[in-house]
């Protein structure tokens, strides 16, 4: 695959003339409603014939910085890429880009060391490539034949697996519609459109292993953030940090891993109304920490303890912000009376089965079901103090005992960030990994929820609990259920039991409040909707959106007479995880035959990365779709199994037995393709076609179109009620005739719903309904979609840079779910009275009552309704008059932010807990428990203990390097920032072990070895624990044996153990020895 | 025309080197990937493909705890530069904004002026046979651009203007940092030989940057400038006459590694 060579370099002074960098006039080719004269920085006329820029998304992390591409077309065809920067209009980073955006020419075409040219880049893959069963070389194969025979293998091994019916324990006989043979993993560096067709093809097949990076990622995110607040997602967006007051960083490298939110940081400390105040807590010294206002380390995993010793420091020191706490938060519910916590468990431990029963994590009521209160915050049952209670025990000095820091920085992190507990003052919390990656994930996110509810920082501008998400889909990915538990937009994936066995049993156990009332069919349920039901939230619509779900999927199909083809949805196994560590455990088992891997790199990227690699060997077939012959793509080539140390614990297998036939499928880079992404903020934007895909490679969803094409072809004509999933499937999506694209316009209305009578946009989720008249195939993209003048608009292409309330809204630039609200829970912006702001905080109010004003004049609604510079989060007519008029968390039952997770919230408890990692140098100090006992151990045998292992370790990023480094480590330009593997470690440590700065050194853990360069630095400090020193390393964990720059995967150190509610893995604190190589 | 110039600031700069990118991008530059060697700071110089570093050192004291200081370093563009002074074929030019320029055409690749620099930037390119270095992005602001480095930098820790009015900017700048934190704070670049066209507001003393404190020309300079100089032409037959032989020889040899130069880490 040698580089193709350019015929001539174009030079930087013809560029110039040609359009310059920045102030060309962007003539993106559009049928679509693109507003010319609203991509501004169109001023200077320098464009000659040929320069055509186009606007595109970065596709690394989850910031949603605007690119724009330079490209060389001759009649309308594309001839050479000419540059990739930053573009001037968006407004996330107004032209600005870190260096991986800065870098992104590379990802198509690069500048050759030795001779200069312009040429393709060698690293990427031109054509499709097979490798055959027990071979050591790939062939090039046509796409036609490739995905035959991809068909092919689906459906021998879904026939051979699938199970149609399933018994249950108590004799009744269910539709199942499921196979547990496939598998698919990835998706989140897709396009949602890419994700949504991946989603709705698996699924049709019957596929219950269905996985996407969020799982090893923000998964815990959810898991904490939708138990508190209602969603899981990030509550604010990276413009909005500029109107902070104060952001603590924590378990967030944020300066590396989100770059341009350092961009908004800085706004705030310039600005005289904000000064904003940034802290960093991180176990070592990082490049944030280097222009942070105070940093205070932190021992890995530790994070409930600080932040349990914080929640106690606001409630001793009456720092909460008292108003907020009682009006909008669940402080003054009343908890029953057998809640207890007790030497580390909460009440209802089952010690036999190693779970909760969580019966006692509930409010009290009263008869009419209206739960008991005492807004004076004084009755000992009530969440406020059952909560002051609990963190009692985390005093300053157990605390520090516990996460090593030094107590005087730890006390000025207090102090800082608690100040924000004043009304004028907003506050907020940003993290990624450091806090997801642990065995208690979930419950590490509750903390931040609490302290932030009981500071008044959610729902406020400069506020929020900022989950940066590390890919630019993964939002996307999540929202289109590529994760098994969920259908798009989060509703439940049914499970093979009572509950699920039909629509109504699912609209009954999916409904909050639902579960005792009197009906038997939708008629009767909506009758029950329309009357109000208690506790229930704007969840109540979830019938609707199950519903419209199933007319995108099944069509003329889904009828009213049989559940609306809900027995074609898979049932999933009842109890049993699907998720990504279950996955490869079953796969090392041998119990899955075929897997599809969706721009994904486990072998570098899973936890116990050997294993992982391993159980990819059991596979009879595996599907690769990406950019380049990653570590995964190679998996049985003998380079992928040559290890530094002889270790007979770590298998070594050579390609001739690994039997594993590899299909490769060549996927064209961002700026070759179209579609939208979700970014962390929940801003959806459309990214436009800027360059021709390398050689052969394809967009994704040509490739899933094309795909589900030839397995629907496989099935055509089939009678048997088994694969009706399959044949009775909408599946529409090609381009006008003779194009070869598919329309990804056609995409997106099914996704953002549409009428069934007249095809046109449905233009809101509050106008879905249950009856089979509305389509949606993802509830909370819809209202993205409209028809305007007589046309198809996608809102996501909205290009439009006002910002009147200078919050850094833009309201009008693409377009954001849910509804365009910008910030999630913003009713929370002024006071209880719904329309004075804040005292002192005038500009910083979102949303507020109007009473003099009609919601819609079309309908007999009355006088009244919310509005404000954001979109309210809101039912727009929810008045004083309604007791929900104060109640900001409308997707919550409770309709108030959870300091008390009640219920089925979280599976390890209501309040968040300390618990020492799965592997700990250190005995529990705050209660009996070691490890958080809700967790799933997978190998108990692989425990390492601090006597053999006696050094933490912990894995980071890089700002030079994306996840598994797949497509950095390919690039020129990123790979000779940051060439190779490396371990950083304090100079005591080093000097203990004789290392030298820049040698080379072996670390090791119960599940493998790796060899990394050292890096010696004064950053990283020996921690003192409980009185004694123990040393902390940190692994790059970016690299891998393929691209310009290579190393060992860290993961192959890191344990499968998870969060106890998600399952994300731990891969963030483990015990490891370290050595001379 | 006043002079244009750039002004970095420390305490804003995270080093993450979008700066060193996209320079290569503008400028279309290959890769030069060298072995990590334990600090981030992979280039520990510019090279004839890469203008521009940051710097990163490290600093620990019992006051500050922990540093970690960057500097973005590159041509400074100096009012009165000495590799203009020393350059036998004057190669090096002024433009009217005060950027000094080197022309590719007129440079023999001699490297007279790697030598003679105070900061040691241009650097020799094998490849093309001839000095290369930092332009302030010329060609770029000939047209209302701002240089590449500057329009990238995602946190803003980069300004390109007028160098009068950037210096106000950077007392106040510095003014306010002596005041929050940073007392030993200051503008480098304003005396420093005669003044940088490229201004620096540090946190701390210069050398805890990497930035000499007191950059001096070397003392050969005048010599050199006074002597060498105009006689030049004088100069050119005798000396490659007399360096003829190690001419060929170091050709030969530079053509033998080329296989395996540049990029030896692919």
């Amino acid at each position: 695959m040698g580089g193709k060579s350019m015929n001539s370099k174009v030079t930087r002074r013809q560029f110039l003339k040609g359009g310059g960098a920045t102030f060309a006039a962007l003539s993106v080719t559009s049928t679509l409603g693109f507003d010319h004269s609203a991509t501004a920085a169109a001023v200077k006329e320098l464009r000659i014939k040929n320069v055509t820029p186009t606007p595109t998304v970065c596709p690394y992390c989850g910031s949603g910085c605007g690119l724009v591409v330079y490209s060389e077309r001759k009649n309308g065809k594309f001839v050479r890429l000419l540059s990739v920067v930053g573009d001037p209009d968006n407004p996330v980073n107004q032209g600005r880009a870190c260096p991986k955006g800065s870098a992104m020419f590379n990802l198509r075409e690069i500048y050759d060391p030795h001779s200069g040219e312009q040429i393709i880049n060698p690293k990427r893959v031109p054509k499709p490539l097979y490798r055959a069963a027990g071979s050591d070389k790939w062939e090039e194969k046509d796409w036609d034949w490739m995905l035959s025979e991809i068909a092919k293998r689906v459906k021998d091994t879904r026939d051979n697996s699938f199970e149609h019916k399933e018994k249950l324990p108590n004799g009744r006989e269910i539709t199942v519609n499921r196979t547990e043979k496939i598998a698919s993993i990835g998706g989140s560096a897709l396009d949602n459109e890419e994700c949504y067709l991946l989603s709705k093809m698996m699924r049709s097949l019957g596929v219950v292993y269905l996985e996407t990076q969020a799982r090893l990622c923000h998964s815990p995110s959810v898991g904490g953030l939708a138990p508190s607040f209602g969603r899981g997602v990030m509550t604010n967006h990276m413009i909005d940090m500029k109107n902070t007051n104060c952001a603590l960083i924590m378990g967030s490298n944020m300066a590396e891993t989100h770059p341009i939110g350092m961009k908004w940081l800085t706004e705030g400390r310039q600005d005289p109304r904000r000064q904003t105040k940034i802290i960093s807590v991180d176990p070592r010294f990082t490049r944030t920490a280097a222009v942070a206002d105070l940093y205070c380390p932190m021992r890995s995993g530790t994070d409930i303890a600080f932040l349990g010793g914080m929640i106690n420091y606001i409630l001793e020191n009456n720092l909460y912000h008292k108003e907020y706490v009682v009006n909008y938060t669940n402080a003054a519910f009343l908890v029953r009376d057998d809640f207890d916590f007790k030497d580390g468990l909460f009440s209802g431990w089952d010690d036999g089965n190693n779970k909760y029963d969580v019966s006692s994590w509930d409010y009290k009521y009263d008869e009419n079901s209206n739960i008991l209160k005492d807004e004076s915050l004084q009755d000992p049952r009530c969440v406020f103090q059952l909560m002051k209670k609990h963190y009692q025990r985390y005093d300053i000095d157990t605390v520090c005992r516990i996460t090593g820091s030094p107590r005087n920085k730890y006390l000025e992190v207090l102090k800082m960030f608690c100040a924000t507990g004043a009304p004028d003052k907003t506050a907020c919390i940003c993290y990624a990994m450091g806090i997801t990656q642990h065995t208690v994930g979930s419950e590490n996110i509750r903390a931040f929820a609490i302290v932030q509810l009981l500071l008044g920082n959610i729902g406020r501008p400069g506020g929020g609990i900022n989950a940066l998400r590390g890919e630019n889909n993964v939002q996307g990915a999540t929202d289109m259920a590529l994760l098994y538990q969920y259908l798009p937009a989060y509703i439940d994936s049914p499970v093979a039991s009572d509950d699920y066995k039909d629509l109504i049993s699912y609209i009954r156990k999916t409904t909050p409040g639902a579960a005792k009332l009197p009906f038997n069919n939708l008629e009767e349920f909506r009758a029950l909707v329309q009357g109000g039901i208690k506790n229930s939230g704007w969840r109540v619509h979830t019938s609707k959106w199950i519903v419209s779900l199933l007319k995108a999927w099944y069509g003329d199909a889904a009828r009213a007479d049989n559940d609306f083809a809900y027995d074609y949805l898979p049932k999933r196994v009842a109890g049993k995880n699907y998720s990504h560590i279950a996955l490869f455990e079953a796969m090392y088992n041998g119990e899955i035959e075929g897997l599809f891997i969706n721009g994904s790199n486990p072998v570098v990227g899973g936890p116990n990365a050997n294993k992982e690699q391993e159980a990819l060997t059991k596979l009879k077939w595996v599907v690769c779709i990406d950019l380049w012959l990653h570590e995964t793509a190679e998996f049985w080539t003998y380079k992928a199994w040559e290890r530094p140390v002889e270790n007979e614990k770590v298998k070594k297998i050579t390609p001739r037995d690994i039997a594993t036939e590899a299909f490769f499928l060549p996927a064209a880079a961002v700026y070759e393709k179209e579609g939208t992404a979700a970014s962390t903020g929940r801003v959806v934007q459309f990214r436009w076609k800027g360059a021709d895909p390398v050689g052969e490679s394809k967009a994704d969803l040509w490739i899933y179109n094309e795909l589900a094409k030839k397995i629907r072809e496989l099935y055509a004509g089939s009678k048997r009620p088994d694969d009706e999933p399959i044949t009775r499937l909408t599946w529409d999506y090609d381009g006008h005739p003779g194009a070869d694209e598919p329309d990804v316009l056609k995409v997106a209305n099914e996704l953002c719903g549409f009428n069934v009578a007249d095809g046109k946009p449905v233009e809101g989720f509050a106008k879905l309904k249950d009856d089979g008249s509305t389509t949606c195939g993802c509830w909370v993209y819809c209202g993205a979609t409209t028809w305007e003048k007589g046309k198809f608009v996608y809102k996501t292409q909205k290009r439009e840079k006002d910002d009147p309330s200078g919050l850094g809204l833009y309201p009008n630039w693409a377009w954001c779910w849910p509804m365009n609200r910008r910030i999630v829970y913003n009713r929370c912006s002024v006071q209880p009275d719904g329309v004075t702001p804040w005292p002192g905080d005038d500009d910083r109010r979102l949303v507020w009552w109007d009473a003099g004003k009609i919601a819609d004049p079309s309908k007999a609604d009355g006088l009244g309704c919310w509005t404000g510079i954001d979109v309210p989060d809101m039912i727009k007519t929810t008045g004083p008059d309604k007791a929900a008029f104060k109640d900001p968390f409308i997707m919550r039952p409770e309709g108030k932010g959870c300091l008390f997770a009640a219920k089925t919230s979280m599976k390890d408890g209501p309040f968040p807990e300390h618990y020492e990692p799965w592997e700990s140098p250190l005995q529990p100090i705050l209660n009996k428990r070691a490890v958080n006992p809700a967790s799933t151990v997978f190998e108990p045998d692989k425990l390492g203990t601090s006597e053999q292992y006696p050094i933490i370790g912990t894995t980071f990023r890089l700002v030079e390097h994306w996840q598994t480094g797949a497509l950095t480590r390919n690039l020129p330009w990123l790979a000779e920032l940051m060439p190779d593997m490396f371990v950083e470690l304090s100079e005591e440590l080093a000097k203990e072990k004789s290392i030298k700065n820049g040698g080379k050194v072996i670390v090791s853990t119960t599940r493998g070895d790796i060899e990394a360069v050292a890096c010696v630095t004064k950053r990283v400090k020996p921690f003192t624990l409980d009185g004694k020193t123990v040393h902390e390393i940190a692994i790059s964990w970016q690299y891998g044996f393929k691209g310009y720059a290579t190393g060992d995967p860290a993961n192959r150190l890191t344990p499968h153990i998870g969060d106890a509610n998600t399952v994300c893995p731990e891969y963030k604190a483990f015990l490891c020895d370290i050595r001379r190589a | 025309m006043a002079n244009m110039t750039n002004l970095y600031d420390s305490s804003k700069c995270t080093a993450c080197r979008a700066c060193q990118v996209a320079c290569k991008n503008w400028n279309q530059l290959p890769a030069v990937i060298e072995p990590f060697k334990g600090n981030y700071q992979t280039h520990e110089s510019t090279n004839g493909n890469t203008y521009t570093i940051v710097k990163m050192t490290e600093h620990e004291d019992v006051l500050d705890g922990v540093q970690w200081k960057f500097a973005k370093i590159q041509c400074m563009h100096c009012l009165d530069p000495a590799c203009m002074k020393v350059c036998p074929r004057g190669a090096y030019s002024k433009t009217e904004t005060g950027a000094t320029i080197h022309d590719p055409d007129k440079c023999i690749g001699c490297q007279y002026c790697t030598y003679a620099c105070p900061f040691e930037i241009p650097k020799y390119n094998k490849r093309l046979d001839k000095v290369t270095k930092c332009t302030l992005c010329a060609d770029r602001t000939a047209e209302g651009l701002q240089p590449a480095c500057v329009t990238t930098c995602p946190v803003g820790a980069l300004t390109y203007g007028n160098r009068h009015e950037l210096l106000a900017q950077a007392e106040e700048r510095v003014k306010f940092l002596r005041a929050n934190g940073f007392p030993k704070a200051t503008i480098y670049g304003r005396l420093e030989l005669g003044g940088l066209n490229k201004l620096y507001i540090l946190t701390d003393t210069p050398d805890k940057f990497g930035l000499p404190a007191h950059p001096q020309e070397y003392g050969s300079m005048n010599f050199w400038q006074n002597w060498v100089q105009p006689y030049f032409g004088w100069l050119i037959p005798l000396a490659l006459a007399g360096s003829a032989v190690s001419f060929v020889t170091t050709r030969i040899l530079a053509n033998k590694e080329d296989g395996h130069g540049e990029g030896g880490h692919m």
